[in-house]
């Protein structure tokens, strides 16, 4: 019988199988940020330990950073003092730290691939949920805990239990102004937030094959927002042409390239691999996807209306009424006769530079609608310069953003960048809970072309339709 | 880590699916860079009013729910962020055992806690037990008809008693590392380091590509 990706990094990665049924699993990259980190390090130091491979141990800011351009003078003392103590833990323990204010800063999802840490077959963890979105390169990446974080630092290993397999294939290709978004909010929609609990999912397909690597990431992002530990693509030419590309720093050099290409291609999945669970969603039929509710779930076409509480399997009465209760929506509404107040284009779902052409190129020559705030944030410095060097912060100004820093900005609001209660946002983040961007703020997931085209519109529109208009 | 053995206490019911580590506790705790002082702050958007009173249409607020230590809650309680915070803020506010369903749908097994969060709660001494969606449902419902109703936990025999006129008796299952761990309080970290020679030869010929 074949053996899956998963199942070769797996097996490559077990230090140890324990008499219980789970096992010690050898971590290659441990990726730290400033809010789930600093009770780890304190652990480290109460109990006299030290870090087992600094070198395998890479550090950013991200979640607090300020985003506009006055963001070195950080107002929050609070938020001040987390960055404080990262940079002070990194010194004390001879971590690399991409801190604010250096070029390569951003969201530590954006930056491990851009820094070539992220790479086929490799073990990568974080202590962030997101950390999913590396399995696009066909590495096994999934987030953990901070005192999973603290058990890496000292032994760079994780005791796990191997978790199912579950492939979605995505056949067929989608339409125009259909992204990989769609697809995976179609997904989540489909097998619910818990759906993928227990499972590492690879993602498949002929739909998949042809997407770019940013659009991969995405994919991969949201596995997590299934419940899977995991999501993974199986690495291609598309993977590898990535990976050589821009001299990523931590990258296998030329003397070693050729031996890292000839592993990467044994990874693969075996043609007669077999999954503990499959599902196959036909993309040629996909519409844009947005969220109507308060998980990632709660989705509909953006042609369909909102379902009445009794009608939506898997979710109580109950459950959907608070929903609707706290997104101010009723049932039966189109979602193309709903208001926006806020557009926010960034997060590690959707904020590298293709995300932000996709945006600029709906932007481009057209203005936000009077009433409208638009937030256009890069997932980081790098993707920020590029951006420029490309002309598209002019395009976001033009059309009346606010081009900003990178950092998580409004994805989850831990810095200036929030919603206020009740203001309603189209976003291209992945998080739809209740107060995730602020406080009583009320959260639609979408793609960055369905975003930009919000920002204009002042509603959501059905992109497919309105760019002829 | 306190061993967890055997605990009694008062059930609180809250009868949400799908929480979400952010409604358990909200971004702004988050900047902290201590373990401590979360307990006040669990479910704070939905525990307190604009003005900072408790919120009394927040089911938890209720008087009768009192000095609970013990928590049922519907399915996939959990979900979302990785943050270790919201089982420091649970297990400062005073939860011990957390209960959750899990549940079918469309034939297939959809779990009551989601996997981070789940790995959270052993590593912090919080007993999370997974029980059928029925059995859920009878405690939600005997909880709503007995003011200050009791439940006391064995972790060792694996049984949760319901104190009710007619005690119900629950069996429920948990992975042997969980319970080694939770009955031990043993430190997961101490555990692995047993393994320490084990980690050398994995690394002598493992390659990291760095
Ligand atoms: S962008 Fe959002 S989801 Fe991604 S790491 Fe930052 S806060 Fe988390």
């Amino acid at each position: 019988m074949g053996i899956t990706l998963f199942d070769k990094i797996w097996s490559a990665h077990v230090v140890r199988d324990l008499p219980d049924g789970t096992s010690l699993l050898y971590i290659d990259r441990h990726l730290v940020h400033e809010v789930t980190s600093p009770q780890a390090f304190e652990g480290l130091r109460l109990a006299g330990r030290r870090i087992r491979r600094p070198e395998l141990t890479f550090a950013t800011m991200d979640h607090n950073v300020p985003t506009t351009p006055d963001r070195l003078d950080i107002a929050d003392p609070v938020s001040r003092a987390q960055m404080e103590a990262l940079k002070a833990n990194c010194d004390e323990f001879g971590i690399p730290l991409y801190g604010l204010g250096d070029e390569r800063q951003g969201i530590v999802h954006v930056i491990g691939p851009e820094l070539g840490l992220t790479l086929p077959g490799l073990t990568i963890v974080c202590g962030d949920s997101h950390t999913s979105t590396h399995g696009a390169f066909g590495a096994l990446a999934f987030g953990i805990g901070t005192s999973e974080v603290e058990h890496v630092l000292v032994t760079q290993t994780l005791v796990q239990r191997k978790p199912g397999s579950f492939r979605v294939e995505f056949t067929g290709r989608p339409g125009p102004h259909i992204f990989s978004k769609d697809m995976v909010l179609r997904m989540i929609g489909l097998i619910g937030t818990a759906g993928g609990t227990g499972y590492v999912l690879e993602y498949g397909g002929e739909a998949v094959r042809a997407l770019s690597m940013e659009a991969r990431m995405s994919i991969c992002n949201m596995s997590i927002e299934a419940g899977a530990r995991a999501g993974m693509i199986a690495p291609d030419e598309t993977t590898f042409d990535y990976v050589a590309r821009e001299k990523r720093p931590f990258a296998p050099g030329e003397e070693d390239f050729e031996r890292a290409l000839s592993h990467w291609r044994s990874l693969p999945s075996d043609d007669d691999a077999l999954y503990d669970r499959t599902l196959t969603i036909d993309t040629a039929a996909l519409a844009p996807q947005v969220t109507w509710g308060t998980n990632p779930g709660m989705v509909i076409d953006v042609d369909q209306v909102i379902p009445e509480p009794d009608d939506l399997p898997g979710y109580s009465r109950e459950d959907v009424t608070k929903a609707l209760d706290y997104m101010g929506l009723s049932p039966g509404t189109r979602l193309t006769d709903v208001d926006v107040d806020v557009v926010f284009i960034g997060s590690c779902t959707n904020s590298r530079i293709e995300d932000l052409r996709q945006a600029a190129a709906v932007l481009d020559g057209r203005r936000k609608a009077e009433h409208v705030e638009l937030l256009v944030v890069p997932g980081s410095e790098q993707v920020r310069r590029q951006a420029e060097a490309e002309g598209l912060d002019r395009i976001f100004k033009d059309a009346g953003a606010q081009w900003r820093f990178a950092g998580c900005s409004m994805c989850l609001g831990m810095n200036p960048d929030q919603l206020r209660p009740q203001q309603r946002c189209a976003s291209t983040s992945n998080r739809n809970f209740e107060g995730r961007q602020g406080k009583g703020g009320r959260t639609h997931l979408v793609s960055p072309e369905m975003a930009a085209a919000a920002a204009v519109a002042g509603r959501f529109v059905d992109i497919r339709t309105w760019l002829e208009s | 880590m306190t061993p967890f053995t055997k605990h009694r206490g008062i059930v609180a019911t809250l009868s949400r699916a799908n929480v979400d580590t952010d409604a358990i506790i909200p971004k702004q705790f988050l900047k902290s860079i201590k373990r401590t002082g979360y307990g006040p702050n669990a479910f704070f958007d939905w525990r307190y009013t604009a003005d900072g009173q408790p919120d009394p249409k927040f089911e938890l607020n209720q008087d009768r729910f009192a000095g609970r230590s013990i928590l049922a809650t519907r399915n996939n309680f959990g979900c979302g962020s990785s943050r270790e915070h919201a089982v420091w803020a649970l297990a400062q506010d005073g939860y011990r055992v957390i209960i959750a369903p899990w549940v079918e749908r469309d034939g297939k097994r959809l779990p009551g806690f989601a996997d981070i969060f789940r790995s959270n709660t052993t590593k912090n001494g919080i007993l999370a037990i997974e029980l059928p969606e029925t059995d859920v449902d009878t405690i939600f419902a005997s909880v709503a008809e007995h003011h200050g109703l009791e439940a006391t936990v064995d972790l060792t025999s694996q049984q949760l008693i319901l104190h009710s006129p007619e005690p119900a008796v629950f069996h429920f299952d948990i992975e042997t590392s969980a319970k080694d761990q939770l009955l031990k309080g043993l430190d997961g970290i101490d555990l692995t380091l047993a393994h320490a020679d084990a980690i050398d030869r994995f690394e002598r010929d493992h390659e990291t590509w760095l």
